[in-house]
């Protein structure tokens, strides 16, 4: 399945009580079919914006978003989405196995498919055991995996994430960034990735997105050109991912002080 | 085992102590208005037989279930219409805080009016009372459903029926249930003050009847019967709100002991 997404000259204006606030001026780039793309940039640029855009959730004042060439007019049904805010993402009134569950029944799966989804999805996120427990009994890590595995049973061809390890500890979001690429690399799904990390960004992505202040436009497209296989302890030292993390925070840097003068996009670092 | 007893004591000891000074202050009582405990609760098994708890109580608890019932049902429902829709809410608000403060036994009159003096009646009044408390913290509940929430149902393509099941209600039932409660004593309240107004029989009707024999002993024992069944509702109650909100009660535990 090619499930590529194109955002063509997004634009989103906020109006309410007298204030106008452009959040997102005028975004244009495309996701490949099966790419894990990382989207950085300084706080406040609009991210969240961009991504509830891409995910039908806002509608853009101009511009479109096009999901396998069909434009994106409301939550498309091949789409799935992790919030940052896990405890409120999870319903609480729900266990952990139900909670997975719901969105599959909106589709039309037999009883049997979808519980075999459910334990499956699980499975993969480690969580097997946790299935008969309430979201709120897990650690902050656990619930996300729990949101994870949601998506995932989901079976979507793009999955979309907003800093979705924002709110965790140092050493379970380095578990949870290998729990992505692994699912990444084991499903073929294709994942947008929202961090305001720079390191994150650059260890999990294969293509990186800076985006500039607001009102913000695609400062640079900077392919990471680390191996496939890494790990937190190798690639995080190797010196390919310390030029690529350095200019990744240069390009950010400039962006805050707003200029865009760094060079055309898709440049590729030499 | 131990613990068990020491909780049971705490449960029993301050009633039990009420009822010993209630016992000890009427007990060389003379005033006919004011007869001992010791009169009144010898007078309760002749007064309450099997017969007249099927002729009164049953009726009055019938009908205070068919008016809490219907209230419930009629709050729940435009309660999660008026809460969802911003525009609904504005247009309503002011008639709803208008409506909440006419008192309830006021409408006596005017329900009789139209309902008759039967049955009807009496179960209009209790659902017009019980319904604003259900029907004002629905509003409040469905309105403050969380937005990430709301917006991961909208991602998952989560809508209408299994929307409004799964995630509007559910989210507001802490909320809905805080209604209920509230409702449920304003529903006792007016269980009887229906049944003062011309009534032939059921619980308010008979104290109002003892009364007005000077049976007094009996109309305390009528007293003591409302008493008891209130707690005893209220004790169904809390098994029903203990069983469906577990989970609120487990998630404010947990928050509580790590801000």
């Amino acid at each position: 399945m090619h499930a590529s997404l194109v955002v063509s000259g997004l634009n989103k204006v906020y109006e309410g009580s007298g204030r106008r606030v452009e959040a997102v001026r005028d975004l244009t780039f495309t996701v490949e079919a099966g790419e894990l793309v990382c989207l950085v940039g300084p706080s406040g640029c609009g991210k969240t914006t961009l991504l509830k855009c891409m995910g039908g959730l806002l509608t853009p004042t101009a511009g479109e978003v096009r999901l396998n060439d069909r434009p994106v007019s409301g939550p498309p049904p091949g789409m799935a989405f992790v919030f940052q805010e896990y405890g409120r993402s999870l319903f609480p009134w729900m266990r952990v196995r139900e909670n997975v569950e719901l969105p599959l029944k909106q589709k039309p799966l037999s009883k049997a498919r979808r519980r075999e989804l459910v334990m499956d999805a699980l499975e993969s996120v480690g969580l097997t055991d946790a299935a008969g427990a309430y979201p709120w009994q897990l650690s902050g890590g656990m619930q996300q995996r729990v949101a994870i595995a949601r998506a995932l049973a989901y079976e979507p061809a793009v999955l979309l994430m907003d800093e979705p390890f924002a709110a965790v500890d140092a050493q379970t979001r380095a578990d949870l960034e290998d729990l992505v690429r692994g699912l990444w690399r084991e499903r073929g799904i294709t994942i947008l990735f929202v961090t305001h990390d720079i390191d994150e960004a650059v260890y999990l992505g294969e293509r990186v997105l800076i985006l500039s202040a607001s009102p913000t436009v695609v400062q640079e497209q900077l392919k990471v050109d680390l191996p496939d296989e890494r790990d937190q302890l190798h690639t995080r030292v190797a010196p390919r991912f310390a030029e690529l993390r350095t200019h990744v925070y240069e390009q950010i840097q400039a962006a805050k002080r707003g200029g865009t003068d760094a060079g055309p996009p898709e440049k590729t670092l030499t | 085992m131990r613990l068990f007893l020491l909780r049971l004591f705490f449960v029993v000891a301050l009633p039990a102590l009420l009822v010993a000074l209630w016992w000890l202050a009427s007990d060389g009582s003379t005033n006919v208005y004011w007869p001992p405990l010791r009169t009144i609760l010898r007078t309760f098994p002749d007064v309450w037989t099997s017969e007249r708890l099927r002729s009164d109580l049953v009726p009055s608890v019938l009908r205070l279930l068919a008016g809490y019932a219907a209230a419930a049902v009629v709050g729940v429902a435009l309660g999660t219409v008026i809460g969802s829709y911003r525009r609904v809410r504005a247009v309503c608000e002011p008639v709803l805080e208008f409506l909440r403060a006419v008192p309830p036994p006021v409408l006596v009159p005017v329900i009789m009016l139209f309902a008759g003096i039967g049955d009807t009646m009496k179960i209009a009044v209790i659902a017009s009372g019980c319904v604003w408390p259900i029907l004002l913290n629905t509003v409040e509940g469905v309105r403050a459903v969380d937005s990430v929430m709301a917006e991961t149902a909208r991602s998952y393509g989560i809508t209408g029926v299994a929307r409004l099941r799964s995630v509007v209600l559910r989210a507001a039932s802490p909320q809905i249930f805080a209604g209920l409660r509230q409702a449920l004593s304003i529903g006792i309240i007016l269980m009887v003050i229906s049944e003062m107004f011309a009534a032939s029989n059921g619980l308010g009707f008979t104290i109002v009847q003892f009364q007005r024999s000077f049976a007094i002993p009996d109309m305390w024992t009528g007293i003591l019967v409302l008493g008891l069944l209130g707690f005893l509702l209220s004790v169904v109650f809390q098994l029903v709100e203990r069983r469906v909100l577990g989970w609120y009660h487990g998630l404010r535990a947990v928050s509580r002991r790590s801000p």
